[in-house]
């Protein structure tokens, strides 16, 4: 199974009510990779993301995480991923540091070991100062590292961050990028859904653009991209660029 | 813009009720019981309207200030106050507060509450066909009470809720629960005791409820009709100020939680690692921790135990030196164990951290019930022994106990197996304690009611024999209660916690996506 692709989605689809989220998703993250994920608002990656983390049940079709069937055995598998979903609380009534550590314990990591990692987190992350302060307090960026944190204290083999770069400073997104990034070059995968174009661009290996729910284009960024910039092919992909001339009214102030 | 707040009301009910069919079942039953009620109190009007002698003013007084305190009173320590339109909505809109006012006021009328009582009211102004003078200041002063009410309900939560940010929630909560509760205490003692209670009695406590706000709205008709427009001037001189009095404070109150929004104040610092470090380092460890941690910085967990204190002073004044204070320690443990029973509900979006470890959903369930039965099990034997030693009967301990722990053991069990099954939309933790989440109702009540009925049948056996022993005093049938009790409780929590955690390891991602979902 080790040269089995790190995630491989097979026909995924998912419905709210009389609304198709996700339909007929296939993709396959090969072991290794940077994988970005970019899409409009309301295009799917969230739920997408969900269901290939165990979040969320499919209405159809299978996720497979290096090769073992996530649905059919989601307490193995769950063991290999770690997540940061968006929008969504954490048990803020936590310290910092009590939150890497529950998240830790429940991954079944012993204490020591859980110890030594959260120290070492809070310190990549900048939080050390802010360690014995409850989440609740924290600033959105704030809450967005020490989740990260969390994602990342039992070393999974697979990494999937929605929208890990909302809200965070400059500096310390720069520091994120430098742990994903050696974390990549030493065999982990890691998967980020984004707006940022410029950002997937420069920083992820292999791209997919989805809107309503499919697929539109997947691949390594050069393969995606052709010779335009990322930003270009998406708009290309997904249309719906529209001239900003409609809103004359808007400027108030010239008169 | 006072027709809009309304509509817009009108239309969030009815999108409610298309989104869920218990949405429309708990109305109805709502409504039968409300509308059941309304049709008790119109009969009894009917016939106290031509009751002799005339009683007519002493009932409308006493019944129609309960109403009142009622409206004002139960939002603060039960059920919260409708917030589908909460004014922090409206912040970014240029509405004058005036007419948000009028507008949150009359959409507060809305409901089952409200039009049962704006029926009752009329009910109480019909009751002067007689003379239709009094008639038609009954039907002014009806409207005025049904504002006295409303208004007065949002101006003591919001007034309330200003109070209770941050860490003092827990006393002042205790503090406001207690004080009415004394004053209604010996009442209620005076009634049940039902030798004291008399004619006179009734009159003299409508005499000074009149001049209260609860009261003098009703007491005009009734002046009216004695033809003392003096006095009935003056009562209704203390109505209207009444409300001038709460639309005031209410008006305050909103003008200043709409550019101080909610925000809850928890600026302590943890120290060290709590109950992670003195805890097992496992996956049910963790939870055990989580939970306990939980019971004591959540205001939401802190209420339940704030209860029972509460409780315990009620039932003692109910009858002092009575056998009614015993029932302190089984209400008391079947408060507590089903305090969990809408956990993974309070955990909100949160519980995505559970969902998406490799967490099995016994370890979920058992961490849960250990933090609850830790804070539960002495609490529950202090209150029982205690309340055995205050009412004199130190005999009926082991039965008492075996009670006690018998519904501890149940509803905890029971909590385990319907909070894997159903959630509902909570208060998430730093927001207004006396709001109650739209779609709340429905939802909770049903299942309350459910569960509330399985415990209550699968504690049967000790109920009988524990009252069967004390009723009997024998002291050896207390012990058969402590034995069954504990054994029958034990297998009980067991069945649940297996079949919950069974439950939660196929329920737990479609729990969390109704959680994101009412979020």
């Amino acid at each position: 199974m080790s040269n089995a692709p790190a995630l491989e989605l097979r026909g995924l689809w998912r419905k709210f009510g009389d609304k198709i989220a996700v339909s007929g998703i296939d993709l396959v993250v090969p072991a290794g990779s940077f994988y970005g994920l970019v899409g409009p608002n309301g295009a799917g990656k969230t739920t997408t993301l969900s269901m290939s983390t165990g979040l969320l049940q499919p209405d159809f079709g299978t996720v497979l995480v290096h090769g073992h069937d996530l649905w059919a055995n989601p307490i193995e598998v769950k063991a290999m991923l770690g997540v940061l979903p968006d929008g969504v609380r954490l048990f803020d009534r936590l310290t910092g540091e009590q939150l890497i550590t529950y998240a830790g314990l429940l991954q079944g990591l012993d204490r020591e070991t859980v110890a030594a990692r959260a120290t070492d987190l809070l310190a990549a992350l900048d939080l050390t100062a802010d360690a014995t302060k409850l989440v609740v307090e924290y600033s959105a960026g704030m809450t967005k590292k020490v989740a990260l944190a969390c994602a990342l204290v039992h070393a999974p083999r697979l990494l999937v961050l929605d929208e890990p770069f909302e809200a965070v400073d400059p500096v310390s997104a720069a520091n994120i990028r430098d742990i994903l990034g050696s974390y990549v070059r030493s065999g982990g995968t890691v998967i980020v859904s984004s707006h940022v174009m410029d950002l997937v661009q420069r920083m992820c290996d292999h791209v997919a653009v989805i809107a309503a729910g499919h697929v539109l284009a997947a691949g390594t960024i050069d393969e995606v991209r052709g010779d335009g910039s990322l930003e270009d092919r998406f708009v290309d992909l997904v249309g719906g660029r529209v001239s900003g001339e409609g809103l004359a009214w808007l400027r108030t102030s010239s008169d | 813009m006072v027709a809009h707040l309304v509509r817009l009301k009108l239309t969030l009910l009815r999108n409610a009720l298309r989104r869920s069919v218990w949405q429309v079942v708990g109305l109805v039953v709502a409504l039968l019981y409300g509308l059941g009620a309304l049709a008790i109190v119109v009969g009894s009007m009917a016939v106290l309207s031509v009751q002799e002698p005339d009683i007519r003013g002493l009932v409308t007084v006493l019944l129609g200030s309960v109403l009142v305190l009622g409206w004002w009173v139960v939002p603060l320590i039960a059920f919260g106050l409708d917030s589908t339109i909460d004014p922090a909505r409206f912040v970014t809109f240029a509405i004058p507060r005036r007419s948000l006012l009028t507008g949150l006021a009359l959409g507060g009328v809305i409901g089952v509450p409200g039009v049962v009582t704006v029926g009752a009211a009329l009910a109480m102004a019909g009751v002067w066909w007689r003379t239709p003078a009094a008639l038609a200041v009954g039907v002014v002063c009806s409207v005025l009470a049904v504002a006295t009410c409303v208004i007065g309900a949002r101006a003591t939560t919001s007034a309330a809720s200003t109070l209770v940010t941050g860490r003092r929630f827990r006393e002042v909560m205790a503090g406001v629960a207690v004080l009415p509760i004394i004053v209604v205490g010996p009442v209620i003692g005076r009634v049940t005791s039902g030798t004291t209670i008399t004619q006179d009695l009734l009159q003299q406590v409508a005499d000074a409820v009149s001049w209260t706000p609860f009261g003098a709205v009703w007491a005009v008709p009734a002046d009216v009709a004695d033809g003392q427009w003096g006095l009935a001037a003056a009562r209704f001189g203390i109505a209207v100020a009444t409300i001038a009095v709460v639309a005031f404070v209410w008006d305050r109150a909103l003008a200043h939680a709409l550019v101080n929004p909610a925000h809850q104040k928890v600026s302590s610092k943890g120290r060290g690692l709590g109950w992670f470090d003195r805890l097992p380092a496992t996956p049910l460890g963790a939870v055990t921790a989580r939970c306990l941690t939980y019971w004591a910085r959540d205001p939401r967990y802190a209420l339940a135990v704030a209860v029972v204190p509460v409780l315990a002073i009620v039932l003692y004044i109910v009858s002092p030196g009575g056998g009614v204070v015993l029932l302190i320690g089984p209400i008391a443990a079947y408060l507590m164990g089903w305090g969990i029973s809408a956990d993974v509900a309070y955990d909100g979006t949160a519980f995505w951290t559970h969902v998406a470890a490799p967490l099995r959903g016994t370890a979920d369930r058992l961490g849960r019930v250990i933090a609850a039965g830790v804070i539960a099990v002495p609490a529950v034997t202090v209150l029982v022994v205690a309340s055995a030693l205050v009412a004199d009967q130190p005999h009926t301990i082991p039965a008492l106990l075996g009670l006690s722990f018998g519904v501890l053991l149940t509803s905890l069990g029971g909590s385990s197996v319907l909070s894997a099954l159903v959630v509902y939309p909570v208060q998430l933790p730093g927001e207004n304690p006396f709001q109650t989440k739209q779609g709340a109702s429905t939802a909770s009540v049903v299942s309350q009611l459910v569960g509330w009925l399985a415990v209550m049948a699968l504690c049967l056996p000790e109920m009988i024999l524990a009252l069967m022993s004390v009723r009997g005093g024998s002291v050896v049938l207390g012990w058969v209660t402590l034995v069954v009790g504990l054994v029958l409780g034990s297998v009980l929590l067991t069945v649940g916690v297996r079949v919950g955690g069974r439950t939660l390891d196929r329920t737990g991602p479609s729990l969390l996506s109704k959680i994101v979902a009412f979020a």
